[in-house]
């Protein structure tokens, strides 16, 4: 365990046991949700606490899909905001279906920019979707893709001869199956294997590979072995190992160290990527004056005509936090947003009612990989036109609280591969509402 | 046989294969009696329309009766069961796990009935140890604070899978007996009151295939009724009787823990290395091929095992599953569970057949003695007078065979400390060198191995994450071996999750709701498996 970041307001009170901070935003959550809201109120000066464990973001691959599947179809969607069109006209529900294309574009403006400024570029939204690769040489349709991954789609398109690299070592990721599974959409194709740098018994993992490479010895011997590797290719795909902190710094400089073009490969979860985006986010946003609570869980939140606090704790003992506003963010059954029961699915912190299914016997489908996804995936959080939750009698639980990411009901982020579409532009309505609760509260 | 499986046919080229003795059926019994006919110098091919262990061998509590559990209906069946139970503990080790067991009844249960099960044990010469409540707990902390009578028996613990892999492979070795797993019988050619030849499909090549035999064993399990069917027998009555079990994520107890009453839903819960496996349901099914367990059945189980056990209320599920046995009609019986569960062998004589016999009913624990009456039947009709060496030849270790048992696999890891051998399976440590002699020699191993056949020739997606990482991890290596070459290694691999499914679907609450959540972002979200081409 690491010990909390927080920065130290001058509202501390060392002398209680207890400590209490001040806010205008708690946000609870710590995946893509959390910290694009975090993004967003940092960006708009309003004062921010966070907490919650970041464990899943490790998950991610650092893609971020906005819509790539129309839900029960094969055919993958190239056009996304078109998509999002038709996704208005058959599921008004849906939590995309309640934000306005304009926003769901600022906010994946505002997202990926913001980690341009640290050494992990994004490429911009576009018009269309990039053909994304995979570990498994299967094709994934995505909106962005972080710069170190950028080259591989282009050279699909452009149909470069091209080598994917894999390492002696390296479980769990094979040149030979990326190039067995796209070789009859990309004929010029080929793999190589190779040792890693000083690396060339037993086991190897991504995480320390990674780490390995921001020292320039590693670089420059990696360089030598990816050169030998191309042969006649002048692109190179790795598994996703360039670097933890300055990935676009290490492959520019792989880049020049080979004169070859260098694009990565998400590896299985937990993978480089998402941890990237973690220590990223835990380093950054305290920085920018977030109070960041990430390895503790709010163990309870209570509502006032006054504002809100939460409560938690961490290794100093007992933490308050008083609230004007608050998002939750917490997540699914993965990061423990929800929780499934035998006999029903509940919302963990505030037993928050769940649209779901009647029973059991009707979460899941027969079939595992069916196309039209599983009921209790679409469970979740009812809100109202403003993102507030609502409670049993279909009125806001409170006016102070507000709810982003994939917790919310009539959507199935897997199958529709939209996560990181639902997160950032939940969170981007998410702060708009709190913003303007806050200046009619002021 | 359904017409539809008829119609899948035809197939080019024609193969004929010759043996001795065909035997149909794939389970424990059928292993047994490959290996009973070749100690006695007799060759035979074993065809399974699916693979080892695909009906009730595989899918049952993995219990070793000491008999105890039938001496209030079935005394017969003790006695056997009771046998056996010797017998297999001294010859197939490596098979079984000395748990012992323990006989428990709470508050409410009958006393009576209580009361008389050590005069019942003792009449079929079963060890019956009275316990005191305290001393019980001791053993097993986790017994019912209602616990009311405690009696300790030798029940163990057996790997089905092991065991019919371990015959399979000493048929193999003694005289090159033959198993072919997804081979399907279509049919029998007789003539003047013989079976001349089977005529088979291989279900995975889609080709036809006929197996001559002086002598054909049905084998068949829940399926033999069916089977003597194609051969114009109409002397096979069964009943099919669905049972459904769960297996928990952890181990809870050290014992096999029976509930101490006349047998009922889920009033037994059997450890199996780390894992603990609770039921049974029983229910009346005409459906063989498709059934599956229900939310109902799951509920059933945990309620009633919380009687003994009232941490199974809140343990964690990762799997369930549920099989047919196969009861015999003739019993009369209306209760499934008063029904015998003794075995029968049908000579068909009386049908106008002189090398074909059926053997059906039974039990895991029987399965040796089964064999062995149906091998004495095979031997004297083909003019052997060579008895029959079960009972006292030890069951060898066969190398590829050694991967199922759970706790194994690291063992073995640990044990040739190689650090070039990467785990695959990292919940059951199940190293990249157990997936290359899986593929290149255990038995039944194919050209191109679906991901199926190797986690049931392994432990290989037993735990936990109920395969779905290790799962790509094997697929991945079967392709860096070169096994895979194409897309079809994805398919494999999608289908071998929706296989995993089946088990999990009725149990996904808790920690496996996220396990389940994280698991579809990855072959959906991710990787697409939800859109092959060839869906």
């Amino acid at each position: 365990m690491t010990t909390c970041q927080m920065n130290t307001p001058p509202e501390m009170d060392m002398k209680e046991e207890t400590r209490h901070f001040n806010t205008q935003l708690a946000i609870i959550g710590s995946g893509i949700a959390g910290f694009a809201a975090s993004i967003f109120a940092v960006n708009r000066k309003i004062a921010t606490a966070q907490i919650g464990n970041t464990g899943a973001l490790a998950y991610t691959t650092g893609y971020l899909d906005l819509l790539g599947k129309q839900d029960d179809e094969q055919a993958a969607i190239a056009d996304p905001w078109r998509a999002l069109e038709e996704l208005r006209k058959n599921q008004p529900n849906h939590p995309l279906s309640r934000i306005p294309t304009a926003d769901i574009h600022n906010g994946f403006d505002e997202f990926t920019a913001f980690f341009g400024e640290y050494g992990l570029a994004y490429s911009r939204p576009g018009a269309n979707n990039i053909t994304a690769l995979t570990p498994v040489g299967t094709l994934k349709q995505t909106l962005c893709v972080p710069a170190t991954m950028a080259a591989g789609p282009r050279a699909f398109a452009a149909q470069k001869p091209c080598i994917i690299v894999d390492f002696i070592g390296l479980k769990g990721f094979s040149g030979r199956q990326v190039v067995a599974n796209l070789h009859d959409r990309w004929p010029d194709l080929g793999t190589e294997r190779i040792a890693f740098p000083d690396m060339d018994h037993g086991e190897i993992y991504p995480e320390v590979m990674a780490r390995a490479l921001e020292v320039p010895a590693t670089r420059e011997k990696l360089a030598a072995a990816l050169k030998g590797a191309a042969g006649q290719a002048k692109v190179i795909g790795l598994p996703a190992i360039l670097g933890m902190h300055r990935p676009d710094h290490v492959r520019a400089e792989l880049e020049r160290l080979t004169s070859l073009e260098i694009f990565e490969i998400p590896t299985m979860p937990p993978s480089v990527p998402g941890i990237r985006l973690r220590e990223l986010f835990e380093q950054v946003l305290p920085h920018k004056g977030v109070t960041l609570i990430p390895q503790q869980k709010v163990t309870a939140l209570t509502f006032a005509a006054e504002g809100a606090t939460l409560s938690l704790s961490d290794s100093y003992g007992p933490i308050r936090i008083h609230t004007q506003a608050v998002i939750l963010a917490t997540g699914r059954f993965l990061s423990g947003g929800l929780e499934a029961h035998p006999d029903e699915i509940r919302e963990q912190l505030l037993g928050l009612p769940v649209t779901q299914p009647a029973d059991r016997t009707l979460w899941y489908r027969d079939r595992y990989t069916d196309r039209r996804g599983h009921a209790i995936h679409r469970a979740g959080i009812a809100i109202d036109h403003a993102f507030r939750p609502l409670a049993r009698d279909r009125r806001p639980y409170n006016e102070r609280l507000f709810t982003a990411g994939i917790i919310l009901a009539h959507q199935d982020w897997i199958r529709s591969r939209s996560g990181a579409g639902i997160a950032i532009a939940t969170a981007y309505r998410a702060v708009a509402e709190v913003e303007r609760f806050l200046i009619a509260q002021a | 046989m359904t017409p539809e499986s008829l119609r899948k046919g035809p197939a080019t080229g024609e193969t004929i294969l010759e043996t001795e003795v065909l035997i149909i059926g794939g389970g424990v019994t059928g292993a047994g009696i490959m290996r009973d006919l070749a100690l006695r110098g007799i060759h035979s091919i074993l065809a399974d329309k699916r693979d080892l262990c695909a009906g009730a061998s595989g899918g049952n509590h993995g219990l070793l009766h000491s008999g105890a559990r039938y001496v209030s209906n079935d005394l017969h069946s003790a006695r056997e069961c009771r046998q056996e139970n010797e017998l297999l503990k001294r010859l197939a080790p490596q098979c079984i796990e000395e748990t012992g067991g323990l006989f428990v009844a709470v508050d409410g249960d009958d006393p009576k009935f209580a009361e008389k099960f050590p005069t019942l044990c003792r009449q079929a010469g079963i060890l019956c140890e009275e316990l005191s409540v305290a001393e019980a707990k001791r053993l097993e902390s986790h017994l019912s604070d209602k616990l009311i009578k405690a009696y300790r028996v030798p029940d163990a613990t057996v790997d089905p899978f092991r065991l019919a892999l371990e015959n399979v492979d000493h048929a193999r070795v003694i005289n090159g007996s033959i198993y072919r797993p997804h081979t399907e019988i279509l049919g029998f050619e007789q003539a003047d009151g013989a079976i001349r030849a089977a005529i088979c499909r291989d279900n995975r090549t889609n080709t036809l295939l006929t197996i001559r035999a002086r002598q054909f064993v049905n084998a068949g399990g829940a399926w033999a009724m069916i089977i003597a069917q194609l051969a114009a027998c109409n002397d096979v009555h069964l009943l099919y009787s669905k049972g459904t079990l769960l297996i928990s994520h952890d181990r809870i107890t050290h014992h096999v823990i029976n509930r101490l009453r006349p047998p009922g839903d889920g009033d037994i819960l059997v450890p199996g290395g780390t894992v603990s496996v609770l039921g049974t349901t029983s229910m009346r099914t005409d459906d063989l091929d498709n059934v599956r367990p229900t939310v109902d059945e799951i509920d059933l189980n945990i309620r009633e095992g919380t009687a003994m056990i009232p941490a199974l209320a809140t343990a964690r599920y990762i799997r369930a599953f549920s099989r047919v046995r196969p009861l015999l009609q003739s019993s009369g019986n209306s209760d499934d569970r008063g029904a015998a569960r003794g075995f029968v062998l049908l000579d068909h004589a009386g049908q106008g057949l002189s090398n074909f016999c059926t053997i059906t009913g039974g039990k895991l624990t029987t399965f040796r003695l089964m064999a062995e009456k149906a091998s004495d039947l095979v031997a004297a009709r083909i003019g052997s007078k060579v008895p029959s060496k079960t009972a006292s030849v030890p069951l060898p270790q066969g190398e590829a065979c050694r991967w199922t048992a759970p706790g194994a696999a690291p063992k073995y890891w640990f044990k040739a400390n190689n650090p070039d051998d990467m785990i695959l399976c990292e919940c059951e440590m199940v190293p990249q060198s157990a997936i290359d002699q899986i593929v290149q020699c255990a038995p039944g191993t194919e050209e191109e191995m679906t991901l199926e056949a190797i986690a049931l020739r392994s432990r290989a997606g037993k735990g936990p994450c109920q395969g779905s990482f290790c799962g790509i991890r094997i697929c991945s290596y079967l392709y860096d071996r070169g096994y895979y070459r194409d897309r079809t290694g994805l398919v494999h691999m999608r289908n071998f999750f929706n296989e995993r499914f089946k088990g999990q679907r009725t149990v996904i609450w808790g920690q496996q709701a996220a396990q389940m959540e994280l698991a579809e972002a990855l072959h959906c979200g991710l990787l697409g498996l939800d859109s092959l081409e060839d869906d």
